[in-house]
């Protein structure tokens, strides 16, 4: 009997009672039009059985696989099987259970599917935190995974998933809503890393200045996000009236401008003070040895400071671009654009599969950069890994 | 000398934020420039007193569940029993912390309606991750040699936790919480876009009726009050990591 | 009595304790010594349960360690290791109180003990009871830590290399301490070392392991005299071992009738001492007081060379 409970994963209990609990919740909603209330659809009612069983048999042995201790890359492998057996399966049912020619009926996963989905994932994540891949290795991993997301919407499989029907109406919007989210990002990072690695290098160096700046940049993490766009369209509705050109340029009151500068005012914080760190973190031996073979202030700098340093400024990089593209959905209250504008629309009209389409993307892309990044800090990092003091704070 | 100097501004911010919640009206003056076409300079819809009371009570009582879970959680997967679950875990503290709070409450509303319990809910599960990070980076580092200690004394594994683990580990719980705390406070804001009740509903009125005072106002008690929980709670770290000796926060 | 019996501890394939048998006296100081890796320190956790044994029997006094709870054996056996461990979270005073509470003694007792160790370890209980580890220096927060061992007033005191961190100075008079202690107690002491002279300085018996084996178990003359293996005489070091067979020996034994010139030196005192005393000096013999102090004999180069060959 010990013998056979030493056998027993017990990571491998929690999926199965998840996934257990996910084959008889609903595994589809069928609405008749998007804002009403949906209504559960079981496993075999949301598909044609024959799916149905199959569908079964294997969740029953991917459970059976997870309860038991078993090569980690095997786990992986009937884990992935799953997650793509139920991709598979839920665009299935959207066909299904929608009639003929209706326009209005919508359905979307339901809480089967997620629990189902998450217990599956949770089984991937656990292997792949035990197998502890290569970072080149969880980019590929990534990769793949994006991959074949991408193809599967590309074959039109989940075209009648609710989610996807609120994104054929507004296709085009989407495309310009994502390239905006993603300048907001991105254009604030950049411009966030050129003011503030310079700024860190200055603190660095210049005692009196490190606690002021700092105690500054602090204060205005603290200003809530929603607050922090709001109040920059005084001053920035100000200089479009006053500085000549400046409107022709963009700026303007409301719109990407303040929320550019808001984005760009959160992400100095992580950087200056990543950037402050590692340089604090150079060892003072090196240090020495560098003043001791005769270089001066600025070879210093270049040569040994800037590349110890590097690995934790490149954290700080981590941290601001994750923040920024979860903090670039709070630009849609102030008109600024992004994927923001479907979440609050969404919850505007309370129709959630509207919400989903601009969370969903929010999510997986600071996920992706997320994924990226640590594998690219662990890369440049490989003798010192873990040594980053990044300070992962978020900020709403 | 100093110490006093920023203790007595912190002491101003606090008497300026009390007067301005209690008597918001005398500050009309001073916001009135910021408003055009005649409109209010100070929110009346509601009063701002009982909006930060509301705000704070949620932000404390989702830390409060926060910090029981996580400190919890982490106790658990560090025990041996538990430690299958170390790897998933911190896995999971990591993915979740790409989350953003916008996403978080925007998928909590479609299980639970509009109102208090999606913000909640969200600021629950946000306030999770810094804290259990915490509480996992405070129980796995102890030194080793007071660990081997503790066990060479003859303490057995609850006493092992309660007098020696959970004590070195508590001004890392304490920053763990104190991210939580700050992070919530802002997160709580955007709770008004779900209909939360929270200072949050100043700043979205201010940005509908474009009224720079609205925004400014619901900015600046949320600062205000983000600043002065954050610096309490440094106070109270640094106090309980010279007790421990290690200079260990977060 | 300590009757290790066939013990040995092995993690999958690796044996780092291989198959040891010793029986330590009562009130003995025992050292075991060896290279990082020898198994030595593992041999040590297995008396007080910090490792579970993969075979063999280790008794305290007759009792099989195996059958008490490992808390409560571990309340009864004292137990230092280097960087001493001390909790930094509690004062000098609560830190040496742990077993005693945990034994439940009553508070008046406790407090009593506290200061009788601390006194004893030349600390003032007033100025040092309510300092905090991180307030103490290397020298004092090692004497914390064998008063917290020892606290319970246990019979078996086990040390894990309890000198390791302390420079060279203070090491030399916490093992003046320790012997002082050990005579005051009379508490059976073993003690895990890689410093030879540690080991014939402190040692009634040396243990030397190698490989997870007991090579030799033996008195420091006898391990001087007959090394068991050529790993043991190179750890001992072939140079020093006339020196190391004086410091063992006291100087009254190689004292003569006769006077000499000059400061005189105490009976008590170590051969080597003599020695190096007569060499720097370019006397030819020390004038040598007894235990009242009054010159008794002398002590000459030559009686001195004699002594530093095995018998």
């Amino acid at each position: 009997m010990r013998f056979g409970l030493n056998r027993i994963d017990r990571v491998g209990v929690v999926v199965a009672l998840i996934a257990a609990y996910g084959l008889v919740a609903p595994f589809a909603l069928f609405r008749a039009n998007r804002i009403v209330q949906g209504e559960g659809r079981s496993l075999f009612s949301a598909l044609p059985p024959s799916l149905g069983a199959i569908l079964l048999v294997l969740s029953a042995i991917a459970i059976v696989m997870a309860l038991l201790r078993l090569p980690l890359f095997l786990k992986l492998l009937a884990s992935l099987v799953m997650l793509a057996v139920l991709a598979f399966a839920i665009g299935n049912a959207a066909g299904f259970l929608t009639p003929e020619g209706n326009n209005y009926a919508r359905v979307s996963p339901g809480s089967g599917f997620w629990l189902l989905s998450a217990a599956f994932a949770l089984l991937a994540t656990d292997c792949l935190a035990r197998l502890r891949p290569p970072p080149w290795m969880r980019i590929a991993i990534l990769t793949a995974i994006i991959a074949a997301i991408a193809f599967v919407l590309a074959s039109g499989l989940w075209d009648g998933l609710s989610i996807l029907k609120e994104y054929s109406s507004r296709a085009d919007t989407f495309w310009l809503e994502a390239g905006r989210h993603v300048t907001l990002a991105l254009g604030s990072l950049a411009v966030a890393a050129v003011v503030g690695i310079p700024l860190g290098i200055l603190c660095h160096r210049v005692e009196p200045a490190r606690s002021a700046i700092l105690n500054l940049l602090n204060i205005v993490q603290t200003i809530p996000s929603i607050a922090l766009f709001g109040i920059l369209i005084g001053p920035l509705s100000w200089v479009a009236a006053n500085v000549p050109g400046a409107a022709d340029l963009g700026i303007r009151g409301i719109g990407m401008a303040p929320a550019f500068l808001a984005l760009f005012l959160y992400s100095l914080l992580p950087m200056v003070a990543n950037t402050v760190g590692g340089l604090a973190g150079v060892p003072a031996e090196a240090n020495d040895a560098a003043r001791g073979v005769g270089m001066t202030d600025r070879q210093r700098l270049t040569q040994v400071e800037l590349p110890l340093a590097f690995p934790v400024i490149l954290t700080g990089i981590r941290i601001v671009l994750v923040q920024n593209i979860g903090l670039a959905t709070i630009a849609a209250l102030i008109g600024g654009g992004g994927f923001g504008v479907f979440v609050f629309q969404g919850l505007g009209q309370t129709a959630m599969d509207l919400v989903l389409l601009g969370a969903v993307p929010t999510v997986t892309m600071a996920f992706a950069a997320a994924v990226i990044l640590d594998a690219i800090v662990e890369l440049v990092a490989p003798a010192n890994a873990g040594s980053g003091t990044g300070r992962k704070e978020a900020t709403a | 000398m100093r110490v006093g100097l920023s203790f007595l501004i912190r002491l101003a911010v606090l008497l300026a934020l009390a007067t301005f919640l209690a008597r918001p009206e005398w500050f009309a003056s001073l916001l009135r420039p910021l408003t055009e076409n005649g409109a209010p300079p100070v929110y009346v819809q509601a009063s701002l007193l009982s909006l930060t009371i509301s705000h704070l009570l949620m932000v404390f009582a989702a830390t409060i569940a926060s910090t029981l879970v996580a400190v919890g959680l982490a106790i658990l997967v560090t025990r041996e029993s538990g430690r299958e679950f170390l790897p998933l875990s911190r896995s999971l503290v990591n993915i979740g912390q790409t989350f953003p709070p916008v996403a978080v409450l925007a998928l909590a509303v479609p299980m639970l309606g509009f109102g208090t319990w999606p913000t909640l809910i969200a600021l629950f599960l946000y306030g999770l991750l810094p804290i259990f990070e915490n509480t996992l980076t405070g129980l796995t580092t102890l030194p080793g040699p007071v660990m081997e200690a503790a066990r060479g004394t003859g303490m057995t594994g609850w006493q092992r936790l309660i007098k020696v683990e959970l004590p070195l580990a508590f001004p890392l719980i304490l920053g763990g919480i104190r991210l939580s705390i700050v992070i919530s406070l802002a997160t709580a804001t955007i709770g008004s876009t779900v209909a939360a009740r929270t200072l949050g509903e100043v700043i979205i009125a201010g940005l509908q009726s474009n009224n720079l005072a609205f925004i400014l106002q619901g900015g600046v008690v949320v600062a205000a009050l983000a600043v002065l929980i954050y610096d309490t709670l440094v106070f109270a770290e640094r106090l309980a990591a010279q007790r421990t000796g290690l200079n260990r926060t977060a | 009595m300590i009757e290790i019996d066939a013990i040995s501890k092995a993690y999958g394939d690796v044996t780092v304790v291989d198959n040891v048998s010793m029986t330590i006296d009562a009130g003995s100081i025992t050292v075991i010594v060896g290279t990082s890796g020898s198994g030595k320190t593992t041999l040590l956790r297995m008396i007080n349960r910090l490792v579970e044994p993969t075979r063999g029997t280790i008794r305290i006094d007759g009792e099989d360690n195996g059958a008490i709870a490992p808390h409560e054996l571990r309340r009864r056996i004292g137990y230092a290791i280097q960087g001493h461990g001390l909790f930094p979270h509690r004062t000098v005073a609560e830190n040496i109180a742990t077993v005693p509470k945990l034994l439940g003694w009553p508070q008046d007792r406790i407090d009593a003990r506290v200061e009788e160790l601390l006194k004893l370890f030349q600390l003032d209980p007033v100025a040092f009871g309510p300092r905090f580890p991180h307030e103490l220096s290397g020298g004092q927060s090692q004497r914390v830590g064998v008063a917290r061992a020892l606290a319970a007033e246990p019979n078996l005191l086990l040390m894990d290399e309890p000198f390791g961190a302390l420079d060279p100075v203070i090491r030399a008079k916490a093992q003046d301490d320790l012997l002082a202690i050990q005579k005051h107690f009379g508490t059976t002491i073993i003690l895990v070392t890689h410093d030879m002279e540690e080991a014939f300085g402190l040692a009634d018996r040396i243990a030397v392991m190698d490989g997870g084996r007991l090579l030799q178990y033996a008195t420091p003359t006898e391990m001087l005299a007959n090394p068991a293996t050529d790993f043991v005489a190179s750890l001992i070091g072939t140079a020093e071992r006339p020196f190391r067979l004086l410091a063992l020996n006291p100087v009254e034994k190689a004292m003569e009738p006769g006077v000499a010139e000059g400061e005189p030196i105490s009976g008590e005192a170590s051969q080597r001492d003599a020695l190096a005393e007569l060499l720097w000096s370019g006397r030819p013999a020390l004038p040598v007081t007894g235990k009242d102090g009054i010159v008794a004999g002398r002590v000459t180069v030559d009686s001195l060379l004699k002594q530093a060959r095995p018998a």
